[in-house]
């Protein structure tokens, strides 16, 4: 039996068949308007390359930006109802009051505050009112709404009346759809609140394109499980992927990271994921990608669910260069998809990185001859350029002095030197296709972040029971319980608060039961 | 008196959090809230201490408690307003004028947000010119004001006054269970001064000095100019180093975040080395086995390009940052004020605070 890995992204779709740790094809097509009809020819083309039948396919993964896109476009979104359960507390800053005008327009205006929010500890702030939801279901059902996010103080540390509430408002607004904050993100009210809220006014999209990317891969004959990988690596199965499209958001570095990791077998490394505009730039750690401290930008929104961090800077294979009195400049300006048109190995008149790289002799891409009259010593320069710009990034990821290697992958990987300073570069095969290998692999997770106070228990007992829980979750979603390794264990004690409140942190991984 | 405006908000948080030197707490959500009250027609006024009447009655204002339950269980919005009235009624008078006990981090903003409820203006000073991780550690404590009456207010409109405490110590103490049982955060307004006391004991001009390094930064980074220099040409600071961080230790202590940074000279200052010491805030630098800027004066760390504030949470390897140093305020560098704030305050024994002014004059 495969797997097979997909990755749509904003230009190509790329497909890759694995058998164990073999990879048996690898195919590039361009990206649909629709997504299903690019994503159905890399289906078709990867199983005539691998020479492989439907029914020899296990399972599917695929990773897309299709959600981010939506946000950062601010297109598909529903018209959504935000209850935050919070009275007496939090009425200070209504939700969504540090989002950009547009954005906040195509949610609208439909904010209700409500009690139910609990204390660092889970006891309630003010009694729950049942009544008091029902009164707000029913005002969202006479506006029409049917996405609802529902967003409670401290739910990560007791989610009852999130629970509660969305029950309630499941019974006065049938057929809607509602997002509970416990079930997205951390402690960090406003944060948590606003991804839960993105989460909601995708839930139609997310319904529409599981569909229709289950539907384009039955009409290939295939009849395995999909699945969609998620931010932190892992994946989630297409019910999931239909109640959290948030979790996508950050799915593409991760899979490129990830596919890095694989490709090379290096768990502890930097990975410069090279495309045609810009390198993005993060760290692994035990195979997965280092995640992000403190809060990220979604389309002009602060979030707090973990991301990888990954920075970018403006250099890929289609950067322009550009001199001035024998000194090269290059990007952030680029060619883009338009590499192949316009670069001079094409045939075209723009100056390119990719160029600089065939002149270099490190690449061998269209015509060599094109650029031969380049000045040696300019290349030498622009070469020079490059490489300190590449080794600034790669220190610039580094958390320890310890030396750690750098991998190189995407198609603007040409670009990279044998070596960056004292740190050792390598260049696995099948560079090109690292986001789709990142997918196809795929582990299962469960995690927990919580604060527990530590008057009533220890904190062995805190800890002992937060993996607990976290093993449950993660078996749940799918892994494979021998396979199970705690990838996370945090315990922070909480300045100024008695009661030795402690926050724990604990995320398991296992491989994928399938 | 003028008033303040919504870039003088956006300006401040960045320059409070510089103030901050490392600690004091994320001023986003207090930023967010003073725009909000400027958007409803809310004016402050921002009062100069040499407009502020002698026997004007000005009390300072703040959160107290853990940060992370300030980032999740947002005030209600009046607490402030409920705490300033119970000081009214116990005292038998209406307060003139709020202040910051300290302007570095999120309590910058605090006393903005109560006086646009109030419809009072905020006194262009502070008690700290800086951050500090406690209470009595303000100029006000320093030169013999007592914190008590004080009064504590939640979101459920529960309202603590303290009547009396016998000493500073206490105070914190006391003040520190009672917002442990309200739920981790509290806004707490403490015993109101006479305006000439402020006038002698407060750090001055600190709101105007942190928008003005707001919006050094804001403007730099407009204008894609290196902001370092003009940050020390505004505050007659010393550019001690840039710098990428070449080791970190940290760990908590007594309830504090305690380490050290080894810092390695980059770009203009490669081959240097220092260290950094912190206690929620930068205490110390120390360059060739010297120390050279100590508590209370104030070590900045800064990115090194955009020259905002790095607070010692999100501190990592391999960060490049620029460090600064700013000469404190005179009032923090008396023998009453070393012995609450100077080097031994903090337990590092062998450190003699060495003014950084007269030494680079």
């Amino acid at each position: 039996m495969v797997r097979i890995g997909v990755d749509v992204g904003g230009t190509n779709t790329d497909a890759v068949v694995m058998k164990g740790r073999d990879i048996l094809a690898a195919v590039k097509v361009p990206t649909s308007a629709d997504v299903t009809s690019g994503l159905m020819q890399a289906l078709v083309e990867v199983q005539v390359q691998a020479a492989i039948a439907a029914s020899e396919v296990a399972l599917i993964v695929i990773g897309t930006t299709h959600f981010t896109n939506a946000v950062i476009e601010r297109k598909h979104l529903a018209p959504t109802a935000v209850v935050r359960l919070c009275l007496p507390a939090a009425q200070c800053l209504v939700p969504m009051v540090d989002w950009p005008d547009d954005l906040r327009r195509a949610i609208g205006d439909h904010v209700f505050l409500a009690s139910g929010g609990v204390e660092f500890d889970g006891t309630p702030i003010a009694p729950f009112d049942p009544e008091e939801i029902r009164r707000i279901g029913a005002e969202i059902r006479k506006r029409g709404l049917t996405a609802i996010a529902v967003a409670g103080v401290f739910a990560p540390v007791n989610d009852r009346f999130e629970r509660e509430a969305a029950a309630l408002l499941a019974a006065e607004c049938p057929g809607s759809r509602i997002t509970l904050s416990s079930a997205i993100g951390q402690i960090g009210l406003l944060e948590r609140e606003s991804a839960t809220i993105l989460n909601s006014a995708l839930l139609d999209l997310a319904h529409r394109t599981v569909a229709s990317l289950r539907a384009g891969v039955a009409q290939c004959g295939i009849r395995c499980p999909v699945f969609l990988s998620q931010n932190d690596g892992t994946l989630m199965d297409t019910q999931q992927a239909e109640r959290f499209p948030v979790l996508t958001f950050a799915s593409g570095p991760t899979n490129s990271m990830r596919g890095a990791a694989f490709l090379t077998g290096r768990y502890e490394a930097i990975v410069i994921d090279i495309g045609g505009t810009t390198c993005d730039v993060g760290l692994l750690h035990k195979g997965f990608p280092r995640q992000a401290a403190a809060t990220v930008d979604v389309g002009g929104v602060r979030t707090n669910f973990r991301m990888p961090d990954v920075f970018s800077i403006g250099l890929g294979g289609g950067s322009i260069v550009t001199e001035s009195a024998g000194t090269p400049a290059i990007g952030p300006e680029s060619v883009g998809f338009e590499l192949t048109r316009r670069a001079r190995v094409f045939g075209g008149d723009v100056l390119t990185a990719t160029d600089i790289a065939v002149a270099a002799g490190r690449a061998d891409i269209g015509d060599a001859a094109l650029v031969r009259g380049l000045d040696p010593g300019f290349v030498a320069r622009c070469e020079a350029l490059i490489a300190k710009r590449l080794a600034a990034a790669a220190d610039r990821s580094r958390i320890s002095p310890e030396p750690i290697p750098v991998v190189a992958v995407g198609g603007g990987s040409i670009l990279m030197p044998e070596r960056l300073g004292e740190l050792e570069v390598i260049r696995p095969g099948h560079y090109a296709v690292a986001n789709a290998i990142g997918a196809a692999i795929a582990q299962t997770s469960g995690e927990v972040d919580r604060i527990y106070s530590l008057e009533t228990s220890s904190r062995e007992t805190a800890l002992a029971e937060a993996e607990r829980e976290a093993r449950s979750k993660a078996i749940a979603a799918g892994a494979l319980a021998g396979t199970l390794m705690v990838t996370e264990r945090e315990d922070v004690p909480l300045a100024y608060l008695k009661g030795n409140a402690t926050r724990v942190r604990v995320k398991v991984i296992g491989d994928t039961g399938f | 008196m003028r008033y303040l405006t919504e870039t003088d908000i956006e300006a401040l948080a960045i320059g409070a959090a510089i103030l901050g030197t490392g600690g004091g707490g994320n001023p986003y959500i207090g930023k967010l809230r003073c725009l909000q009250e400027l958007r409803r027609g809310n004016p402050v006024g921002l009062l100069a201490l040499d407009e502020l009447a002698d026997d004007a009655f000005v009390m300072p204002i703040g959160g107290i408690g853990a940060p992370i339950v300030g980032i999740e269980k947002l005030e209600e919005g009046d607490e402030g307003l409920r705490a300033l009235r119970a000081l009214e009624a116990y005292c038998g008078r209406k307060i003139d004028a709020l202040i910051s006990a300290e302007i570095g981090g999120g309590n910058a903003l605090e006393p903005i947000i109560t006086a646009a409820a109030a419809g009072i203006p905020v006194v262009d000073g502070d008690g700290m010119g800086r951050a500090f991780p406690e209470m009595q550690m303000t100029t006000f404590s320093i030169y013999g004001h007592r914190s008590t009456p004080a009064a504590l207010a939640d979101e459920r409109g529960n309202v603590v006054l303290f009547q009396h405490a016998v000493s500073e110590g206490w105070f914190e103490r006391l003040a520190r269970s009672a917002v442990v049982t309200m739920g981790g955060t509290a806004i707490g307004a403490e015993a109101p001064m006479a305006g000439s006391y402020v006038k002698r004991a407060a750090v001055p001009n600190t709101v105007t000095q942190a928008i003005r390094l707001g919006e050094v930064v804001l403007r730099a980074n407009a204008t894609h100019t290196d902001p370092i220099p003009l940050i020390c040409a505004a505050e007659q600071g010393v550019h001690l180093m840039d710098a990428k961080i070449v080791e970190l230790k940290r760990h908590l202590q007594g309830g504090f975040a305690v380490g050290e940074i080894a810092l390695e000279g980059i770009d203009g200052h490669a081959g240097g080395r220092a260290l950094v010491q912190f206690q929620n805030e930068f205490l110390t630098f120390e360059r060739d086995g010297r120390v050279e800027v100590s508590v209370p004066d104030l070590i900045v760390i800064l990115d090194v390009d955009s020259g905002r504030a790095i607070t010692t949470e999100v501190l990592r390897y391999g960060q490049r940052v620029a460090v600064l140093a700013l000469p404190c305020h005179p009032l923090l560098r008396t023998a009453e004020a070393l012995a609450v704030v100077g080097p031994q305050a903090f337990g590092l024994d062998g450190v003699t605070f060495r003014p950084l002014a007269r030494r680079q004059a």
